[in-house]
């Protein structure tokens, strides 16, 4: 069988209730033919037990006992469905401030956020707070959906007003792309069918969108970074003397004969072959999972990088992040905490808490230093052993940090590098 | 033009796979891969083959034997074993209920599927390993859907489905306790389509019960099962000769079969992509009630 064109896109989703999140999800797995029939029963059956009136899309995504008895979403649940174009990977997250962790999360990993407008209601607190989230957490391209377009009578004006009042805000964000949808996610205007109901909108729908956005150049193809995962070393007498470096290429684009430099050594030497079980490749790229060989004998271990010598990260032991706060012990001044970076494992000391971010005014507050579960702050922290790192903003997975609180082992904080 | 660098999403897929496998290696002392038999393990097994290449894969594989198998599932894992120069360790559900551990179910819907995670832990706990690979996606049930890739066990082997470690980007936290572990799902990511996707495109080796086969089937409670000596008969049930096929494969008293003429792979994914029951469909031991899943990954099962 040969390889087939499909594309994979991950997008993120936050709402709370009421505002028709999942009804959307319901929406797109439904028309698009990825909701089963059994698990249609089950939800038909349910909604029927709780009295309630019709099929309730929003059991679908509520996968939880805890969920489906309190009828909210509390973690990030992932959805998958499929067109003959792309595979959807749905980071379906809370939208309540409560969950801001949950929505950071889920947008960690997306090329897209899909930001929910009650067309009714407009932009609340909470719109700001998802586009914020958007921006710090680097989401190439936003969605906006004014949703509830029939209950405003399929209003141009009401769509125009809303789209007006989010650019005015989003500018002051760090957002590159954004696109505005009217739909119904309940009725399915311009969901994956283009509704007959707003013959004003020239635009595409929201399935047509996701389909066709660009996301070829969403990773980075420019600077390369490739963190040692894993050395190979088959001891066989076939493979007697290979010594290959594992790992996923970070960024850039590698080529067999490229001078490369190792650090934090600073050795040079030059890339004899990518391999991988399928063959060797001439060239390794964001997201690709190979192996090197290098013609020289250097020691090289997990969390080393090897990279181009004229094209180096930052190699730094200090470091000023912006982290959001995940747990219920709220960040030490002065604490130390486990950091993990790329495949680097070391320690870290928080040196200062310079301010702590409204998420809903984007206010710096310098002098509220206690930061708490959902809290966004700028730090400074100092680590043990130097990093190589780049900023957050220019590469996701060479410029971000995950903190570790060191009695329990539980991960606390997510940190960007600025 | 940077769209010359794309790859489809199945090589999408799987680099994740293989980073997260290569990432057990390097986290942590003694990981071991749950094998069942069916197709997301052989997917697993033969992912993981791919990760360590050209090396061995750095750990056994377990095999939960609840001593009710289809023939042809242990036939083609130690065929499969041979080929990989794999280890394998079997842990026996048989034993343990000759030791007395474990005390059958009785009835007709008896299944030692239940059984199994004692065994599970057990073996776990036995082999003093720290990470238990398997092959859960998140597309096969509803709380399967919340898992992450590194999932904590405490002491006892449970989950904890409100107090999961938040995982981002591609850093995962194995940092434990001594006698705690982690299961990990390296395929989370993946449907039962890409699955049939992947395993068409590479020409990966299946059991032939995946394809459709004439067997001897009973119909129960909508469900159609292989008719054999570990599943008592009502007196009304009849044995019917159908063409039929598995959709995942486990216990024979608990995994159902379908009506198919699927004899190709290529057929099973036209089967697959218009199949309007979800693969789980099948399985009598999520009927039993609504959170039935979340309900045994709570204690520790697979």
């Amino acid at each position: 069988m040969s390889e087939q064109h499909t594309e994979l896109l991950r997008f993120s989703t936050a709402g709370s209730v009421d505002d028709g999140k999942s009804t959307l999800i319901g929406r797109l797995l439904y028309d698009s033919k990825s909701i089963f029939e059994d698990q249609y029963e089950t939800i038909k059956e349910t909604t029927a037990r709780r009295g309630e009136e019709g099929v309730n899309l929003a059991l679908l995504t509520d996968g939880l006992k805890a969920e489906r008895e309190q009828g909210i979403t509390i973690d990030v649940a992932y959805r998958y469905f499929a067109t003959p174009r792309r595979k959807f990977i749905i980071a379906d997250t809370p939208g309540h401030i409560q969950y801001t962790r949950n929505m950071v999360t889920g947008a960690s990993t997306a090329n897209v956020a899909l930001v929910l407008i009650d067309a009714r209601k407009g932009i609340l607190e909470q719109t700001r707070r998802h586009a914020f989230i958007a921006s710090l957490l680097q989401i190439p391209h936003l969605v906006v959906c004014v949703n509830k377009m029939d209950l405003v009578d399929y209003s141009e004006e009401v769509y125009e007003r809303i789209k007006e009042e989010f650019s005015e805000f989003s500018y002051k964000l760090d957002v590159k792309d954004v696109h505005f949808i009217p739909i119904s996610a309940l009725n399915g205007d311009n969901v994956v069918e283009k509704s007959t109901n707003m013959d004003w909108y020239g635009g595409s729908t929201l399935l047509y969108y996701l389909e066709n956005v660009h996301i070829g150049s969403d990773d980075n193809f420019i600077d390369c970074r490739f963190p040692v995962q894993y050395v190979i070393r088959p001891n066989t007498d076939e493979f007697h003397d290979y010594r290959g470096y594992a790992g996923r290429v970070a960024g850039g684009v590698f080529k067999k004969g490229d001078k490369v430099m190792v650090l934090p050594s600073g050795f040079t030497s030059e890339i004899t072959k990518i391999d991988t079980f399928d063959g060797e490749v001439n060239e390794a790229f964001p997201p690709m999972s190979v192996i090197m060989l290098l013609k020289d004998e250097i020691d090289i271990s997990r969390g080393d990088m090897i990279v181009r010598k004229n094209n180096v990260p930052e190699v730094a032991q200090d470091l000023e992040l912006m982290v959001c706060w995940f747990n219920e012990k709220p960040l030490q001044p002065r604490g130390k905490y486990g950091i993990m970076h790329t495949s680097q494992d070391a320690r870290c000391i928080v040196k200062d808490i310079r301010y702590k971010l409204d998420i809903n005014t984007l206010h710096r507050n310098e002098e509220d230093k206690q930061i708490g579960m959902n809290d966004i702050a700028r730090v400074v922290i100092r680590t043990t052993k130097p990093l190589f790192a780049d900023i957050y903003r220019r590469n996701r997975n060479t410029g971000s940090v995950i903190l570790i609180d060191e009695q329990t082992n539980e991960t606390v904080a997510a940190g960007m590098i600025i | 033009m940077a769209s010359a660098y794309h790859v489809n999403h199945l090589r999408e897929l799987e680099a994740e796979s293989i980073y997260v496998l290569r990432e057990v290696a390097a986290q942590f002392e003694n990981p071991v891969l749950l094998f069942s038999g069916g197709k997301d393990s052989i997917l697993m097994a033969y992912l993981a083959r791919k990760a360590f290449y050209p090396a061995r894969i750095p750990f056994p594989l377990l095999h939960i034997d609840t001593g009710h198998n289809f023939p042809e599932t242990i036939e083609f894992r130690d065929r499969l074993v041979e080929e990989y120069g794999a280890r394998l360790v079997v842990g026996s559900v048989q034993a343990a209920i000759d030791r007395g551990e474990l005390v059958e179910e009785k009835g007709y819907n008896a299944s030692r599927n239940y059984l199994q995670t004692h065994v599970l832990l057990d073996s776990l706990e036995k082999g003093k390993y720290d990470a238990a690979l398997g092959g859960g996606r998140r597309d096969e049930e509803k709380a399967r859907a919340k898992e992450r890739f590194f999932s904590h066990r405490d002491e006892f082997g449970q989950w904890d489905p409100k107090n999961q470690r938040p995982e981002l980007w591609n850093l995962f936290n194995g940092k434990k306790h001594y006698g705690e572990h982690f299961r990990v799902f390296p395929i989370s990511n993946w449907t039962e389509l890409d699955v049939w996707q992947y395993l068409a495109m590479e020409n990966v080796p299946l059991p032939s019960l995946y394809f459709a086969h004439e067997r001897e089937v009973i119909s129960r409670d909508g469900i159609l099962l292989a008719d054999c000596d570990y599943i008592p008969k009502k007196p009304t049930e009849q044995v019917e000769n159908m063409m039929v096929r598995c959709r995942t494969i486990g216990d024979m008293t608990c995994t159902g079969v379908w009506e198919s003429q699927a004899t190709t792979v290529e057929e099973i994914i036209q089967e697959v992509a218009t199949a309007r029951q979800t693969e789980r469909g099948g399985r009598a031991d999520d009927k039993r009630s609504e959170t039935a899943m979340e309900d045994r990954k709570k204690q520790g099962y697979f």
